[in-house]
């Protein structure tokens, strides 16, 4: 569904982030991308809805080749990625509904989103979606009155209302304490599930990422060193994506997750 | 282990802003230097001066008592005009900004539009008012529309240069996010780039609406028109009671204008 071909970005002070990377993600599939820091990682997901433009390359989501696409042909395509981010990126002087609506303007004319008319479907869909993530009770807040874990939870509302056929997640829980985190990647991964949605996670907690996505890619200095299921991150693995450090804790205590979970 | 690094204990101090010493000292020697040699050649007349206090006094006391009532009627038409010309030079002069300083955000223009706003920016803010209002005097003559035209020019090349400063300022991860969802720019302006902006421009617009007024007496007096012109008939005809009644509303309406805006700011914040 999303297809990365010889994908190729170098910035302007000629620093290569990314390698040639070949990576395709079937529909509803939940993909972890782990690496350490400047692997290129955020560059990839972000050269995939052009917030980055790749130096070279192609990316096909379904047959539309996205790197060729004009402004206006790229504005449409933006609307089937949602994306997640870091410091979850709210409009903190927007209303929650504010900024969970401004996931649809892709799809209404300048009016309507100036004047806030957006139509009722929309508006229905957006108290679904805060229902779901458990702030219905918020919509009238200001973003920058709520908690992290809050912020991040109607940032996936906005990415979700886009009615996307993937989400972009950038760092999803790296602002986020251990256990928001969790409830955070959880939430992703049913709504996924739920929404029969591709994903691409990027996130540098190997563990979680274990957790959670049903593939793992380590990314290092712009290449694909690993592809492969979460139980395939045996040290040797993990080292090379990282680099010598002691593995075994990590890996270990990812069982145990499992079995408390089971 | 604590004794032992006691006894050698390592030298640290704050490097120092400029690395070389010679250039260091240098600065403030040749500054003080500078200073000194300025002050010297300032050339006060000191005797000038003394004679100078009670002609001030003199001067000042003329002011007093203000007068607010034979001339009230020129004060009141006076005050009116001012603040019309100060609202209009306001509004039109911040809408003509708006776009002049989207254009002069680096962060929003391509290249060539950003090069002629910032043009267009630094010419309006190189004359001073007084000199904008001297030549549209020339160009409209006396009255209040030569006023409005120099203030409104005034505002734009303060208005301009703040919302391009603040745009360049603002927080690259919502405006990002904002275009990921695929919205138009016109929308990505309203969402992204407004909320971010509007608290510091509508206390900035309230503080030129402070300026404008304060300049429109100034305009005034070369013949802009408004409480400027009143208050310079008042010195010609020697009338100081009603200068200084005059200078007082003034200050008044400043006071009430920095008063009201430090509550507004608050509100829209």
């Amino acid at each position: 569904m999303l297809r990365l071909v010889d994908l190729v970005k170098q910035y302007k002070t000629g620093d290569k982030a990314l390698k040639s990377v070949n990576l395709e993600v079937p529909n509803g599939q939940v993909m972890a991308l782990i690496g350490p820091s400047g692997a290129g990682k955020s560059t990839l997901i972000r050269c995939v809805n052009r917030l980055v433009e790749p130096t070279s390359g192609k990316i096909f989501l379904d047959d539309t080749e996205l790197t060729t696409l004009s402004q206006g042909q790229l504005r449409r395509a933006r609307r089937k990625m949602g994306m997640i981010f870091q410091e979850y990126a709210l409009v903190e002087r927007l209303t929650v509904m504010e900024n969970v609506l401004s996931g649809r303007l892709g799809y209404v004319p300048f009016w309507r989103s100036y004047f806030r008319k957006f139509p009722q479907s929309d508006i229905d869909e957006a108290f679904r979606l805060l229902a779901r993530v458990g702030l219905d009770h918020m919509v009238d807040k200001r973003a920058d009155e709520l908690s992290g874990g809050q912020r991040q939870r109607v940032g996936i509302c906005r990415a979700l209302i886009q009615n996307p056929q993937l989400l972009l997640v950038d760092e999803p829980t790296a602002s986020l304490d251990p256990k928001t985190s969790r409830q955070i990647m959880r939430l992703i991964r049913e709504l996924c599930a739920e929404r029969k949605l591709s994903a691409i996670i990027n996130i540098h907690d190997v563990l979680l990422a274990q957790m959670f996505a049903e593939r793992i890619v380590g990314l290092q200095l712009g290449e694909i060193v690993y592809d492969g299921p979460p139980d395939g991150l045996t040290p040797d693995v993990l080292t090379q994506i990282y680099g010598e450090e002691d593995w075994e804790a990590t890996i270990s205590k990812v069982e145990d997750e499992d079995e408390e979970a089971a | 282990m604590t004794a032992a690094m006691g006894t050698g204990g390592r030298q640290w101090k704050r490097p120092p802003l400029i690395k070389s010493p010679l250039l260091r000292w240098g600065l403030v020697v040749g500054g003080a230097a500078y200073l000194a040699v300025v002050f010297g050649t300032m050339d006060v007349n000191w005797s000038r001066v003394a004679d100078g206090f009670p002609r001030g006094q003199r001067f000042l006391a003329s002011f007093f008592p203000p007068d607010f009532v034979s001339r009230a009627a020129d004060i009141w038409e006076g005050i009116l005009e001012s603040l019309w010309i100060t609202i209009i030079s306001t509004v039109f002069g911040i809408l003509i900004s708006i776009p002049v300083g989207l254009g002069a955000a680096r962060n929003l223009a391509p290249r060539p539009v950003y090069l002629l706003s910032r043009a267009i920016l630094a010419i309006s803010r190189t004359f001073p008012e007084i000199i904008i209002a001297l030549f549209a005097v020339k160009l409209f003559g006396f009255g209040p529309f030569a006023g409005f035209i120099a203030l409104s020019i005034g505002t734009i090349g303060f208005y301009g240069k703040l919302l391009a400063e603040d745009i360049e300022d603002m927080d690259p991860g919502q405006a990002e996010a904002v275009k990921a969802t695929g919205a138009g720019w016109f929308q990505w302006l309203n969402y992204a780039v407004q909320p971010q902006v509007m608290p510091r421009m509508i206390g900035l617009g309230m503080y030129r609406f402070d300026i404008n007024f304060r300049e429109s007496a100034v305009v005034g007096i070369v013949g802009g028109g408004g409480i400027g012109a009143t208050l310079l008939t008042s010195f010609d005809r020697y009338e100081f009671d009603s200068a200084a009644a005059i200078l007082l509303i003034i200050i008044g309406i400043v006071m009430a204008v920095e008063y009201s805006s430090s509550y507004i700011r608050k509100w829209v914040q």
